[in-house]
């Protein structure tokens, strides 16, 4: 009997092919009805930091250099309190083989696809990760699909989406794309079944722990260069993996760095919406992403996502679209680094960041991306003019994600909002009480503590409201 | 014709607007989920016909031929006076007057 390929026909298989496509079985974690154990998952893998380090080095990824913007720091501190002004980094991730961090968690995911057996691997992504898997995939001999949202339903695809597209062919992957919806992921599932490949998922452990390596650099980086770690570590969240995985590295490092999220602000625009989609000129690194996948981690494409960013996130901004933009402009024409623009939420939120700090202190944007046509500030700002979207200069507070995008109009606009981090854990508490199988218990309490970074107090207050 | 063993892209609905998950924005609700991959024709075809290829990773994919030889259409977008305006302000303000950097 041929089998079902509905929508529900493929998504009532869907525990199964996890299983069989993730090289993990996630049921052995779990632990009544909210908590799993986090730590056994990640250590499951049996990457420990060492041999990830050891991976990564053989593909010729991690190990890029920090830099000092001298020049941004300079003009931050024009407009910094007196004493103030922190010194500016960014980790150059722009100088891994396929242009991004993501070669660091494609290439923990991609060997161990190799060394199971796998044929194939197969990844749901439209931004780097998708390159970052077809470049490994290419070196390991293995077969890749990507799997890309990247067209309206007129066919209009954001230039940045096209261009990773590219990419991946570059690579050899075959690239299959999609008009806008969350049944992504029932195509990836499909073709998981159909190819029997390996899922390369952003959010499973492999993948996480491929990132520690990034925040164990930046303590060992820092020491050689300073004397020390540094004090302020701005990582731009999405799925939270890339948050995860650096602090995770850096606890590894023993090192105390404050870390910050940044993401770019587009609240009020649907995700899923078939106009939206292309009044958006972020296509990840996002609010749109960064508050549900930190309020309810285990919403991605595996049943325990290795990303919980609540739980390493000291204090969590956002930027707008025009911030961004500016920022990518300026380290262009500042400091004569052309990255690409979505690799630099981190940084413009770390310029804003840096005039509440003192002179002395260190802060680090902890990635930058490659950039090129399609992936760059004239071919995204052209787009959105051509989506309707007003781009103007002026105070990017005013911007409204879909109508407009404001350019600083001086330096100084560029400022940073912040999220609310209390409410995102009371968010997550509720979410999981909704989704546990059974009514909590002390053991589910201890586990939110620490999916919230709070006390139990915390979570049985939220838990009785 | 498109000659056999040409390389072409393929639309192919996966689902139609009903369908869909339930959980959908209205105006993505009425739009049907579309996917598309390029590939090796299998024969010889016209645009709009339907037709089976097969792609780089060797598997057979049915759908409607909607291109021959496809482009990337990638560009740097139209020249944006607001990217000079931002490196000169930044420049005048760092260096000050008539520096260059």
């Amino acid at each position: 009997m041929a089998k079902d390929m509905s929508y529900e026909g493929v998504m009532s298989r869907r525990s199964d092919i996890i299983k069989a496509s993730a090289g993990i079985d996630f049921s052995v974690f779990e632990r009544g009805g909210a908590a799993f154990d986090y730590e056994a998952m990640m250590e499951s893998t049996g990457y420990t930091l060492d041999k990830v380090r050891e991976v990564q080095s053989n593909a010729s990824v991690g190990n890029t250099p920090i830099i000092e913007l001298r020049n941004l720091t300079g003009l931050a501190r024009i407009y910094a309190p007196a004493g103030n002004g922190a010194r500016i980094f960014i980790k150059d991730e722009a100088a891994n083989p396929s242009g991004s961090f993501k070669d660091r968690r494609a290439a923990t995911a991609v060997y161990h696809a190799k060394r199971a057996g796998y044929k194939g691997v197969i990844a749901a992504t439209s931004g780097n990760f998708g390159a970052a898997v077809a470049s490994r995939a290419a070196a390991c001999g293995l077969k890749c699909i990507i799997v890309q949202e990247c067209y309206d339903s007129r066919k209009s695809g954001q230039p940045e989406i096209i261009e990773k597209a590219r990419k991946c062919e570059a690579y050899g992957a075959e690239v299959v794309q999609t008009t806008v919806g969350p049944e992504l992921f029932y195509l990836s599932l499909r073709l998981l079944e159909e190819t029997g490949y390996f899922s390369a998922s952003l959010y499973s452990p492999f993948g996480v722990a491929g990132i520690e390596t990034l925040g164990f650099e930046l303590a060992e980086q820092f020491r050689a260069r300073i004397g020390r770690g540094p004090d302020v570590v701005v990582c731009t969240n999405a799925g939270g993996g890339n948050l995860t995985g650096t602090a995770r590295g850096l606890e590894k490092a023993a090192c105390k760095a404050q870390i910050v999220g940044a993401s770019v602000n587009l609240v009020g625009l649907h995700m899923a919406s078939d106009i939206g989609f292309n009044k958006k000129s972020f296509t990840t690194g996002h609010t749109g992403f960064g508050i549900p996948f930190a309020t309810w981690p285990d919403r991605s494409d595996v049943p325990r996502s290795a990303a919980r960013p609540l739980r390493y996130m000291d204090r969590y901004v956002s930027v707008a679209q025009g911030d961004v933009f500016y920022m990518t402009e300026l380290l262009a024409n500042l400091e004569g680094l052309e990255r690409g623009p979505a690799g630099n939420t981190s940084l413009a939120a770390a310029f804003a960041l840096a005039q509440e700090l003192p002179m002395d202190a260190v802060i680090v944007a902890q990635e930058t991306e490659y950039t090129g046509a399609g992936k760059h500030v004239s071919p995204q700002l052209s787009f959105a003019r051509r989506n309707g979207i007003n781009v103007a200069f002026g105070n990017p507070e005013g911007e409204v994600p879909g109508q407009s995008i404001i350019l600083p109009e001086t330096p100084d606009k560029l400022k940073v909002r912040e999220i609310d981090l209390s409410k995102l854990r009371l968010s997550l508490i509720s979410h999981a009480k909704e989704m546990a199988a059974k009514p909590l218990e002390d053991d589910d309490a201890a586990f939110l503590a620490l999916e919230t970074r709070t006390d139990l107090d915390f979570v049985r207050n939220a838990l009785k409201s | 014709m498109i000659e056999k063993g040409s390389w072409v892209s393929i639309r192919r609905t996966l689902l139609e607007p009903a369908s869909r998950t339930g959980r959908l924005p209205d105006e993505t609700k009425e739009t049907p989920f579309v996917m598309w991959v390029k590939g090796r024709l299998e024969e010889a075809a016209e645009i709009g016909a339907p037709v089976a290829v097969i792609t780089r990773t060797g598997r057979r994919e049915n759908g409607v031929l909607e291109a021959v030889n496809p482009q990337y259409q990638l560009d740097y977008g139209d020249f944006t006076e607001e990217l000079l305006f931002i490196d000169d302000q930044a420049r005048k303000i760092l260096f000050g007057g008539d520096a260059r950097g």
